[in-house]
């Protein structure tokens, strides 16, 4: 019966296409905003991850990687004290403003790399990191590098009325705020900086070898009572801020919601006008012979069928548009995990499934006598 | 689902004090009082009256598609009243043959195809149905046809695909509403002659609802309904079968 339940389907080609096209755009809405969502939320942790430190210290306010709460310069001899720690280095990570030769000013996220060892030093595209040994020298980020007015090596702006002189253009992507990025020896990003009786605000550390990093970083918090994060517990304690102090969830939250409710609504519509439409040949089945569990079956496959082509089309379309608009320097922010996947697809095939409840239950309550009336 | 002990082997269904009324209260109607009829294997059974005296209501009722709300219900042995909605199921599947007057084909299924859907019920594999649907298909003269959806076929075309459905799990008892209300008259002789022809045998009896009187001719026995009663059952005085020859 399997085989009638999807002859019957693929047949009523109006209804057909409508419901794979409703489930298109829905599926495709879900991907594309619950990627544009995923991708506004991972940029807040872009300047984690482009420094690669296995443990952040940092003061025990902080809330993200933006807040910037500067810590003795003590702290960084107390961390390096701390039990299974291999090494610790300062940095400095603040917004300070730059001023550009024509007279514009623009935001600007200023990594000071430890003197030493640069650690947290971005991969070059033209130039070199050794270069920030250099008086006045910086990395300046491609990303967002427009706002800085593209410079090339050589060319110079200010911060904090000192010169920078640009030495090599590194790769960075793009973070949550758009800021260029910035990258000094950490003494000179001292001068760039606003001048404050405290300054370095971060210090990167690493467990020893073989040492677990989270177990490291609960040491260090307990040797110091500052706040030590693994990278990952940094991510998810930046994220967990931007989603709890940002209108971003309940924004695009609302507009999932719509498309939730409108992809229900239409899906389960033109589910009830397809058991309305067959219902005289559903009570003609069940007059023959057919149980209530075969027929319902059939709808579930009917609705399976559905779901599965029109998350496929949506899948497909929401692919092409993110290979098209999104890529980690596009001004687009997407980014599409494979659990955003997964949901999505659940949550097409609880829309199916609703809807088919819907018929299943007009189907299931249909008196098979009603094919004797005319 | 066994003979009852009083069951009549000559008899294909048996109905005795059958009511059946939906509504209640003021709104109440009565379908059917006291009903007993009885239909003969072999026979083909002509159930006729004016429009809402009971004859569609009471062919549901042999057919097990609707419950009576009171009265005894024996069909080939079966008590069909004293069944469960899933035994029900099951009895019309293994025992009913239906034909109807708006032939209910699916309109998405070619000829063939519909034909196969009670031997798909039945659970038979999809390519075996499809064969013994083709033979059946045959029987009724539409072989060449097999393959077309319902919207390509005549009126009469697709009452004689309804017709190999019926027929095709080789059911006990055919039940047909009304089915050449649809038809004109020509074609309406032509199914009547083609029930008598291929549908009925020894052990097989069909029982047909139907106002047009173009085919009383065709029935051996009339059936006469009036407001929920049976008026009379008597032979068909127009000398139907015999004199066509239409028996097998």
């Amino acid at each position: 019966m399997l085989q009638i339940a999807i002859k019957m389907l693929l047949g009523d080609r109006a209804k057909y296409v409508t419901l794979v096209s409703s489930l298109t755009v829905v599926s495709f809405l879900f991907l594309q905003q619950g990627s544009i969502f995923c991708g506004l939320i991972l940029r807040t942790v872009r300047p984690i991850e482009v420094v690669g430190a296995p443990i952040w210290v940092s003061d025990p306010q902080l809330r993200s990687v933006d807040e910037s709460k500067p810590l003795l310069d003590t702290d960084l001899e107390r961390v390096r004290s701390a039990p299974g720690v291999k090494w610790a280095v300062p940095m400095i990570l603040q917004i300070v403003s730059a001023h550009l030769s024509d007279g514009n000013f623009t935001s600007v996220r200023l990594y000071g790399l430890d003197n030493d060892t640069f650690f947290g030093r971005p991969k070059m595209l033209s130039g070199s990191s050794e270069l920030l040994t250099q008086d006045e020298a910086v990395i300046v980020g491609q990303a967002e590098s427009e706002k800085l007015n593209n410079p090339k090596p050589g060319e110079t702006f200010e911060m904090n009325d000192n010169q920078a002189r640009v030495v090599g253009i590194a790769d960075v992507p793009r973070d949550f705020f758009s800021y260029p990025f910035v990258y000094a020896a950490y003494d000179r990003a001292l001068q760039y900086a606003p001048s404050q009786r405290k300054q370095m605000n971060f210090v990167l550390a690493a467990p020893v070898d073989g040492a677990n990093p989270e177990t490291v970083a609960k040491q260090i918090g307990k040797a110091t009572g500052l706040a030590a994060y693994t990278e990952d517990q940094f991510r998810w304690l930046t994220m967990d801020y931007y989603l709890k102090n940002t209108g971003i969830p309940i924004s695009i939250g609302i507009s999932l919601f719509m498309v939730f409710m409108a992809g229900t609504l239409i899906v389960g519509q033109t589910f009830y006008q397809f058991a309305l439409q067959n219902e005289r040949y559903f009570g003609a089945l069940k007059a023959m012979g057919t149980s209530s569990w075969t027929l319902t079956k059939m709808i579930l496959l009917q609705a399976l069928i559905v779901g599965l082509v029109g998350y496929g089309t949506g899948a497909g379309l929401g692919a092409i548009f993110g290979f098209l608009a999104g890529g980690q320097n596009s001004k687009v922010a997407f980014a599409t995990p494979p659990l955003l996947v997964i949901i999505s697809f659940a949550i097409v095939l609880f829309i199916c499934m609703a809807s088919a409840l819907v018929s299943i239950r007009k189907v299931v309550r249909l008196e098979p006598a009603v094919v004797f009336r005319g | 689902m066994a003979n009852p002990p009083n069951s009549t082997p000559a008899l294909a269904a048996r109905l005795t004090r059958v009511n059946k009324s939906f509504g209640e209260g003021t709104t109440e109607v009565h379908a059917l009082i006291d009903v007993d009829f009885e239909v003969n294997r072999g026979e083909l059974l002509l159930l006729v009256g004016p429009s809402g005296c009971g004859k569609t209501t009471l062919l549901s009722v042999i057919a097990g598609i609707l419950d009576a709300t009171s009265g005894e219900i024996e069909v080939f042995g079966t008590r069909v009243d004293q069944l469960n909605q899933q035994q029900k199921t099951t009895f019309r599947k293994e025992t009913i043959g239906f034909i109807f007057q708006q032939f209910n084909l699916l309109p998405t299924l070619t000829a063939c195809e519909n034909v196969a859907v009670p031997l798909l019920i039945h659970g038979m594999n999809y390519e075996l149905a499809q064969q013994k649907a083709r033979t059946y298909i045959d029987k009724v003269g539409l072989g060449p046809r097999a393959d077309f959806l319902p919207a390509k076929l005549s009126g009469g075309q697709q009452q004689r695909v309804a017709i190999a459905r019926a027929l095709v799990t080789e059911p006990k008892l055919i039940v047909c509403d009304e089915p050449t209300a649809s038809l004109d008259g020509e074609t309406g002789k032509q199914i009547l002659e083609m029930f008598r022809s291929t549908a009925l045998g020894p052990d097989r009896a069909i029982v047909v609802v139907t106002h047009d009187s173009r085919i009383y001719k065709y029935g051996d026995r009339i059936a006469e309904m009036l407001d929920g009663h049976i008026l009379s059952i008597h032979e068909n005085d127009l000398g139907p079968a015999s004199a066509l020859e239409l028996h097998p």
